[in-house]
């Protein structure tokens, strides 16, 4: 009888759980800002990973929303996507590191208010032993040409991000095209092609605040840095209202002066001194 | 392995120290995949009766749409949902994408097919004789519809257990058309992802164990109804 009322009780019990769930479900009201929220408190930043696995965009936003009242929706996603999520206006503000591919949509009207924020650097990451011996060479071009004669094993992100992008411009650098079994594609963010490198001794091309977030759970050593075509500059820059009417302009106005203020330039320099005893992005809109 | 270890010690730290992120993570997931499969039960069972009892024209083209649709693979559900609530596509001027609102949707796309495929095998299990014979004692449809439900129940919850099961473990279709967003729109699968791309292994194993115990509880719940006398 007891065990009846005690099974009872439960099943009571869920249902309730389910039902307020239910009903409940779609609302949310989390994100209380001191500040009167604006009109159309929702932004949409496309981004890259590295600003997000960083950890950099968790300091940042949450002191921009705030200060504003906006909801900033970030969807990390790779350069390539980010961009193109501009150029359709799926996103009202952009933080990206590929200025080649940036300025075209500079050029054709798409980004406008184009503001440099920061930038850090990338690195060439191996495996300690470095079997195709590449430790103590100054030329990333150089290094990329004695991997592939050697047909060491080097993973690529193979996603069109930023990071991509880059790598791809220095193969070309180095006058090679990569092919073979040696080279492989993972399609994936930095964090998730760092650790496919570390667990298959591959070398790779990743940003310097990734590996540094990420080194101690990689075996993976820097073997190369320094190479002045290593540097990794972020814009940020808003989707233009007059060509996509539904865009947040006046949010992506506020995320744009945000990102090169002062205080923000500050957070910028001092991010990650304390937990890797070194910066991991260099602002540059400091005057 | 203590990895592993470690992971698991993590689960209980951020249960006991009351991790408010944690907390609103799980609370967001059950609150959505609840929503999802109790949406999914209101259209599911009534179709799934539906097409088990009357025998329309292309019935079992339907049913072999709906079985299909059952075993389909969520992201892909959650690449359609997306088109249709992105800015450009039909329902963008909702301005629904990357909500909470938005994953609720999706997952009850998901779930829906699961739950009306396996309810209308549950009732045409019970078999003509049955409903000709509470047809023939007067009752209402509405009587044998609650009739029905009673005598197909294991089968029923069957069903809500699998769909339930389909969308709480759901990770694709949640992170495309909810974005993943810090304390809006990331439950604890999603949440799983970043952290292990992120590289915080111990944090991801963490929010898993949390995941399993939050799955395993509500299907407990759902067993014991299911055999309750």
């Amino acid at each position: 009888m007891f065990k009846d009322i005690q099974k009872k009780t439960i099943v009571i019990l869920l249902g309730l759980i389910l039902l307020v769930a239910a009903v409940s479900g779609c609302s949310t009201n989390d994100e209380q800002s001191t500040v009167e929220p604006p009109a159309n408190p929702d932004l949409i930043l496309a981004t890259t990973t590295s600003t997000q696995d960083s950890g950099l965009l968790d300091v940042l936003i949450p002191i921009f929303e705030e200060k504003t009242g906006y909801l900033v929706k970030t969807i990390a996603v790779g350069t390539g996507k980010a961009l193109s999520m501009g150029q359709e206006g799926e996103a009202d503000v952009l933080l990206v590191h590929a200025p080649a591919s940036e300025q075209v949509l500079v050029d054709e009207g798409t980004a406008i208010n184009y503001q440099l924020v920061m930038h850090n650097d990338f690195v060439l990451v191996g495996p300690t032993a470095d079997p195709a011996g590449i430790k103590g060479l100054s030329k990333s071009s150089e290094a990329l040409a004695k991997i592939a004669t050697s047909e060491a094993l080097f993973i690529s992100r193979g996603d069109d991000s930023g990071t991509n992008k880059k790598e791809l411009q220095l193969w070309k650098t180095a006058a090679i095209e990569p092919s073979g079994s040696w080279y492989q594609e993972t399609g994936q963010g930095m964090g998730d092609t760092l650790r496919v490198a570390s667990e298959k001794n591959g070398y790779t091309i990743t940003d310097r605040a990734t590996y540094l977030a990420l080194k101690d759970d990689l075996s993976l050593d820097i073997l190369l840095e320094g190479d002045e075509d290593f540097f990794n500059i972020y814009h940020v820059m808003q989707v233009n209202p007059e060509k996509f009417p539904k865009v947040n302009a006046d949010g992506a106005k506020s995320f744009v002066e945000f990102m090169v203020s002062k205080e923000t330039q500050e957070v910028i320099k001092e991010f990650g001194v304390k937990e890797y005893g070194q910066a991991l992005f260099f602002p540059d809109a400091l005057k | 392995m203590e990895k592993i270890l470690s992971g698991v010690a993590e689960a209980f730290r951020m249960i006991l120290s009351g991790d408010p992120e944690i907390y609103q993570i799980t609370w967001l997931t059950l609150k959505v995949s609840g929503s999802a499969t109790f949406i999914s039960i209101l259209i599911g069972i009534p179709l799934g009766v539906l097409i088990a009892w009357w025998k329309f024209p292309g019935r079992r083209f339907f049913i072999s749409i709906i079985n299909t649709a059952m075993g389909f693979p969520p992201v892909v559900v959650g690449l359609w949902v997306f088109l249709v609530l992105s800015r450009n596509g039909p329902l963008g001027f909702l301005n629904l994408l990357y909500t909470p609102t938005a994953i609720v949707i999706a997952q009850a796309v998901i779930a829906s097919p699961i739950i009306i495929g396996l309810t209308s095998a549950a009732i045409m299990q019970i078999g003509e004789k049955m409903r000709l014979q509470i047809k023939a004692l007067g009752a209402s449809r509405w009587q044998t519809l609650v009739l029905a439900v009673r005598e197909a129940k294991y089968s029923l919850l069957a069903a809500v257990i699998a769909g339930f099961g389909g969308v709480i473990s759901e990770v694709g279709a949640s992170m495309m058309v909810g974005g993943n967003i810090k304390g809006y729109s990331r439950v604890l699968t999603t949440a799983t992802v970043m952290e292990v791309s992120k590289g915080n292994t111990e944090v991801a194993i963490g929010i898993s164990v949390i995941l399993l115990t939050l799955a395993y509880l509500v299907t407990l719940g759902l067993t014991i109804a299911q055999h309750r006398r």
